[in-house]
């Protein structure tokens, strides 16, 4: 009988991940504020976000090694939350919170605007890689619905107009 | 009523810790050191302040529980996973006034005699992180922190862990699992954190506007502290309103107003004219409430009176155009999304009730639908599941069916049958299954 791979992994995701000096330090800080090195772990996971810009297979073996567990385990905790890139994100992911009061409060039409808009659906990446839309849950700003977080940053109080306003700027790259 | 938790709020430079110390801040963190721990407790105590997370818990009760005779390490825990819809309180405390958090996180490790405290904010809030640790960075230099803090002998790191996106690590015992650099799956109870918390330790978990109050009670005393808002109710609270009204916002009013002063008087009334259809007094968690039930006083006691509950203070307000069915729809995907997946019940009894209440919303109910909501709910709700998620979505849903049955029949009465689901068949080109037949 013959086997055949299911999926053929591109080559980024199964690359190798090195730590250099640099983030070497400053995991061995961030590991000192806790008793147990696994604690360490979601802190070591945003530092290797904002250095690799998503969590690859790659990374999850590293960390695993430096904090001393399995690649499964650490595999297990960032399956478990929303906010670590599994896939390479784009440029800009737009965070659209799609809760109660964003909702009633003109989120559903904003979400309209931007789909059409960027002719994308939630989940989906524009060809050119520059925005993502994602449709997220609460994001704790209800008093200011309806809510965008752009990669860390909030706005707050959209239109569809300063929506406009607020993507040219982007794509400006302000 | 004057502000008190707020009173940074439109100060210039309030966030910097000049501007902080000229106000009187650290006051109570420095009477707190003279006195010992065992008066602070009993301060707190005194107080009658209750949590502001959403159990209204006793705060002093709360410390009290960490065993004496623990040889420690002992950990102060501060809450600043703020995700319940319609919260954002501990945002604008955090925006305006993070010392005064650091000042109560401080008071209360003190407390329990506590040598490490943990601020778990939640992952999207960023620019907080970033403010809570400059902060705690200022307060630091001024020798407010770090080994022996003003001469005293006492030791205090603070340290701030964020989340990575997860509701349920709001719930204390997922927190602490997650702060251990696990999935953030609740623990079963007891053993109670304060015995058994993180790492192992005593652990005292407290809201960021719980630890806020405390810097206040140490330094105007209980008596005052107990003297706003009503027995076994005291104290200011942050109310934050969204929803349809003309001023959305955090207030800050004593407990026990009543939700028409709240929406009607502070907020403004209804957007654009229109009536009060509902509203939920504190947070999508709590059981929802009608427009006749708007004279309730905003307190603990009050709302569990009127089988409701104050939760959090997050009120979401609705008007009369919005259906039930969308309400109902919209917060079951919420939580069946943030539902952690322990417990059968809640795992998929949630999704169960997003999957019926998407057909009705897509116009195919059936008549059974109603009930059958209602019963999935009663099987989630009320100590069938590890924690208190599988109530926190089964009882507002069952309210809402409950009180609004009209406009679930509405839609059910006007509805066609789903159309049949022709099951996709993948023509299988692979090796065939078997042992190496």
């Amino acid at each position: 009988m013959t086997t055949c791979p299911l999926v053929v992994a591109p080559p980024e995701t199964t690359a190798n991940v090195t730590f250099d000096k640099t983030m070497d330090d400053r995991i061995g800080e961030v590991m000192r504020r806790y008793p147990t090195r696994r604690a360490a772990l979601l802190p070591v996971l945003w530092l290797c976000q904002e250095r690799f810009g998503w969590i690859s297979p790659g990374v999850i073996s590293a960390v695993a090694e430096r904090l001393g567990d399995s690649p499964a385990f650490v595999d297990g905790v960032v399956s478990f939350y929303t906010m670590y890139h599994t896939s390479p994100p784009a440029r800009y992911v737009l965070q659209v919170c799609t809760t109660l009061s964003c909702s009633v409060c003109g989120g559903r039409e904003l979400v309209e605007h931007l789909k059409a808009k960027l002719g994308v659906g939630f989940g989906e990446k524009t060809p050119d890689g520059s925005f993502q839309l994602v449709g997220v849950q609460c994001l704790g700003a209800c008093g200011n619905a309806p809510v965008i977080q752009v990669n860390d940053d909030y706005y707050e109080n959209l239109t569809p107009q300063r929506l406009d306003a607020m993507l040219d700027e982007l794509r400006e790259g302000r | 009523m004057e502000s008190v938790l707020l009173r940074a709020r439109g100060v210039s430079d309030s966030r910097s810790i000049a501007t902080y110390l000229a106000a009187g801040g650290y006051e109570g963190w420095k009477k707190a050191l003279g006195v010992g721990p065992d008066a602070v407790v009993k301060e707190v105590l005194d107080s009658e302040l209750r949590g502001r997370g959403g159990a209204g818990f006793p705060t002093g009760r709360k410390w009290s529980f960490v065993p004496k005779d623990h040889p420690g390490p002992r950990y102060l825990i501060c809450n600043a996973d703020e995700s319940e819809p319609g919260t954002f309180k501990d945002r604008e405390i955090i925006e305006h006034d993070p010392h005064q958090v650091i000042e109560g996180i401080a008071i209360a490790s003190f407390a329990i005699k506590a040598n490490t405290a943990y601020i778990y904010i939640r992952g999207e809030f960023v620019r907080w992180a970033k403010i809570l640790e400059k902060a705690i960075a200022e307060a630091r230099a001024q020798g407010l922190l770090g080994t022996n803090v003003l001469s005293s002998g006492f030791d205090l790191d603070i340290w701030v862990h964020r989340g990575a996106g997860a509701y349920i690590c709001g719930e204390e015992t997922a927190l602490i699992e997650s702060l251990e650099g696990k999935r953030g799956f609740p623990r079963l109870k007891p053993p109670f954190p304060a015995v058994v918390g993180a790492f192992g330790k005593p652990t005292v978990v407290n809201n960021v506007e719980t630890l806020a109050c405390v810097p206040h009670i140490m330094t105007r005393g209980a008596t005052w502290f107990a003297s706003i808002g009503r027995p076994r109710n005291t104290g200011p609270k942050l109310f934050c309103v969204s929803g349809h009204v003309n001023r959305p916002g955090v207030y800050e009013l004593p407990l026990g107003v009543t939700f028409r002063e709240i929406i009607e008087e502070h907020c403004g009334g209804i957007k654009g004219g229109r009536k009060l259809k509902a509203f939920f007094p504190g947070g999508s968690s709590a059981p929802i409430m009608t427009a006749e039930e708007v004279d309730v006083r905003a307190d603990f006691d009050a709302c569990a009176e009127a089988h409701t509950m104050l939760g959090s203070g997050g009120v979401i307000v609705l008007d009369d155009s919005v259906d039930m069915v969308n309400v109902a729809d919209n917060i079951a995907h919420f939580y069946a999304h943030e539902s952690c997946g322990q417990c059968t019940p809640c795992r998929e009894g949630s999704d169960w009730c997003a999957d019926i209440l998407d057909r009705i919303a897509a116009g195919h109910g059936r008549s059974a639908d109603p009930d059958t909501l209602l019963r999935i709910c009663r099987f989630s709700s009320e100590g069938m599941t590890i924690c208190p998620l599988g109530d926190a979505y089964a009882l507002p849903i069952s309210s809402m069916v409950n009180k609004f049955r009209a406009d679930f029949e509405r839609r059910i009465a006007g509805a066609s049958p789903l159309p049949p689901k022709k099951l996709p068949v993948l023509p299988w080109t692979g090796p065939r299954p078997g042992f190496g037949i």
